[in-house]
């Protein structure tokens, strides 16, 4: 018997260097996520550049003039773009949208939390997923096709008897394809981003307080009023917002119900209105070179302010979601 | 043998029919004010109605909560009957969205629409010529391509976000939610700017479905990434544990799990891009006639069939402006029913 000094194996190698796949299957997933990011610079430098000579020559005129003027290519006049009536009809037709849609969003929000009887809850917030998956074309037909002559009575009920106050006065007869109508429409595809919103962010409100409020003796709306609205009065304005957004980049269901006019009117019963999104789509069609470049520049402003509007409802709501 | 009588459990706090009369004398008595209001002043017609319904409704409770208890009372009995009007005001329009769908779409849908296209039928020809074969055909490419562009993006948006965590991943986070903001004709500008005319291609299918791609990525990101939340991290810890590298622990293990939440995200992606039009004005060109080349041509899609038979205006394009809007909702509620079964039979993710 012979006895041998066992031999110790090497030391094991532990490294926190990371493998060559790992190394690949990290730069892949980082260059991926930063796509996002990617996309947005390339949106804004494209419509910029192509859009960079119509900033040059209208200036700011491009945003407050409300002149559209392409001239034929004889006539030898430089052409006018200004878009400041579409971004006032765009504001106009989306304080519309956002009149309508918002005290009918946060009621319904409060019915779903604390009103509706259980069976109910399910089938509503189906039905409110459902209204946000319905495509806008077809929100556009029905509004123009069934809305809009019941939009057209209601409008003319207000200007006989509200025709005093100078937004509902009327200039003409022309009741149909107007701002009202068209914020109308948008109020209803508005209804259920703001709602599912505000549902959100109810149902995080701390069940202690809402307990001891009762508990003092309040009833169901003073509870609401005290402890509900304080707590996500935030998110409620930045579902608002998101609400806002949609309603100021929604193209097609505008287009199809209200008549654009580069003209500012106060009177939004009347059968003029404008829209940045839609003025695009009217536009591009027969626009000659010159005029895409304008319509890009027209984009490009349109990107800026929901990116803008975007990235305020967002800062808002996930502020008052961590609280 | 008596049978012991069981004493049913009472509720002494509930509400007993003795103290709902006065309630439902109120309810009736709302009806029938409102009836003689509609039927001896000038207002008239269901609008009438339902206005002078729900400003009585509000006056009577008020008035009977006031006068039972206090003006705090009045408050809340306002308040509730305006909760209650907005719940309705919610659901009401999409019962009449989808009951004039049917109503107007039913009449020109039959299976011959879907086998040919309109390359030789007139926009007022009768409603039993042509069809919108070459439509589905197109909806059937762009939303196909717009998937197989956006989905691994998407998805890696997503695994970013959970898996590395990195230091940009707040930021990161934010530009997504921006992005799924992004109006959808901007998307359809920056493609034509872009394909058309810095590279210098015509309309194609190619470039609508490069648009809807850009739409769908914030959708996809976003679904992805509240799925791979709920992925337990149990379970990448295991994964390490057992020797595998990140790579192979998020491949074997982390997707897998979470399959059917990241199906349920693609689904949620194509039902949200699959009814868009403003894109595909800008960047498909719109045929009337089958298309089967995805890449060159121009082609049409569901929703620009009934944008162009909306514009031209005859009654007949009006009606297959309808049947196609019946098609499209049939396919967006199929996919849209599609992600709630997917989600619901699992049960977890």
């Amino acid at each position: 018997m012979s006895t041998t000094a066992p031999t110790l194996p090497p030391k094991r190698v532990i490294t926190t260097k990371p493998r060559f796949s790992d190394k690949v299957f990290r730069a892949v997933v980082t260059g991926g996520g930063f796509s996002s990011l990617i996309i947005l610079g390339l949106i804004s430098l494209f419509l910029l550049y192509n859009g960079l000579n119509v900033f040059r020559t209208e200036g700011l005129k491009f945003i407050t003039g409300f002149d559209w003027i392409v001239p034929l290519p004889e006539e030898g006049l430089p052409a006018q773009y200004g878009i400041g009536a579409m971004l006032y009809g765009t504001v106009v037709i989306g304080l519309i949208a956002l009149f309508f849609a918002f005290p009918i969003s946060v009621g319904a929000a409060l019915f779903l939390s604390y009103y509706a009887p259980n069976w109910l809850k399910k089938p509503m917030v189906l039905v409110i997923d459902v209204m946000a998956a319905i495509p806008s074309i077809v929100f556009g037909l029905w509004g123009f096709f069934v809305l809009m002559p019941h939009a057209e009575y209601w409008a003319k009920l207000i200007h006989k008897y509200l025709g005093f106050i100078p937004i509902f006065d009327m200039p003409a007869n022309a009741f149909s394809r107007s701002p009202f109508i068209a914020g109308l429409v948008l109020a209803i595809m508005i209804i259920p981003i703001i709602t599912s919103i505000s549902r959100e962010i109810f149902a995080q409100t701390p069940l202690d307080r809402i307990q001891a409020a009762y508990a003092l003796g309040a009833t169901k709306w003073s509870m609401i009023k005290t402890v509900v609205f304080p707590y996500g009065r935030g998110g409620v304005v930045g579902g608002a917002m998101l609400g806002l957004g949609r309603a100021i980049g929604e193209t097609v269901a505008v287009y199809t119900v209200l008549n654009i006019v580069f003209d500012i009117r106060i009177e939004v019963l009347l059968s003029a209105g404008g829209s940045v999104a839609s003025m695009i789509v009217n536009k591009f069609g027969e626009a000659n070179p010159d005029e895409l470049k304008a319509l890009m520049a027209s984009g490009f402003v349109l990107f800026l302010v929901t990116l803008l509007i975007n990235f305020l409802a967002n800062f808002i709501i996930n502020r008052t979601a961590r609280e | 043998m008596s049978t012991a009588t069981i004493p049913r459990p009472s509720k002494p706090w509930g509400v007993n029919f003795k103290q709902t009369i006065p309630d439902l004398v109120a309810a009736v008595l709302t009806v029938l004010i409102t009836f003689a209001i509609v039927a001896y002043t000038p207002m008239k017609g269901k609008l009438a109605f339902v206005v002078v319904l729900f400003l009585v409704a509000l006056v009577a409770s008020a008035a009977i909560s006031g006068i039972r208890r206090d003006r705090k009372a009045a408050l809340n009995s306002v308040s509730t009957v305006m909760v209650y009007v907005a719940g309705l005001f919610v659901i009401l329009p999409l019962g009449s969205i989808l009951f004039e769908i049917i109503k107007r779409g039913i009449g020109g849908l039959s299976l011959g629409i879907f086998t040919t296209d309109m390359a030789v039928t007139a926009s007022d020809a009768p409603l039993n010529e042509g069809g919108l074969l070459h439509a589905v055909v197109g909806t059937l490419y762009i939303v196909l391509i717009a998937s197989v562009i956006s989905v691994p993006i998407g998805i890696l948006t997503a695994l970013y976000l959970t898996e590395i965590k990195g230091k940009a991943a707040g930021t990161v986070r934010f530009f997504v939610q921006a992005m799924s903001g992004i109006p959808s004709i901007v998307a359809g500008l920056f493609i034509y700017a872009v394909w058309m005319i810095a590279f210098g291609n015509q309309y194609s299918a190619f470039a609508g479905a490069m648009a809807l791609a850009l739409l769908m990525i914030p959708t996809v990101a976003r679904t992805s990434e509240e799925v791979l939340k709920l992925i337990p991290s149990d379970l990448r810890e295991a994964g390490l544990a057992m020797g595998g590298t990140q790579w192979r622990t998020v491949a074997m293990i982390v997707i897998p799990a979470a399959q059917s939440g990241l199906i349920t995200a693609v689904i949620l992606g194509v039902a949200r891009v699959a009814g868009e039009t403003a894109p595909l004005l800008l960047t498909m060109g719109g045929a009337d006639a089958l298309n089967l080349n995805p890449f060159d041509g121009n082609s049409s899609a569901i929703p620009f069939y009934v944008w162009k038979n909306f514009l031209l205006g005859t009654e007949t394009a009006v009606d297959r402006a309808w049947s196609g809007v019946l098609v499209l909702m049939i396919i967006v509620l199929i996919f849209f029913s599609l992600t709630r079964f997917i989600s619901g039979r699992k049960g977890r993710v």
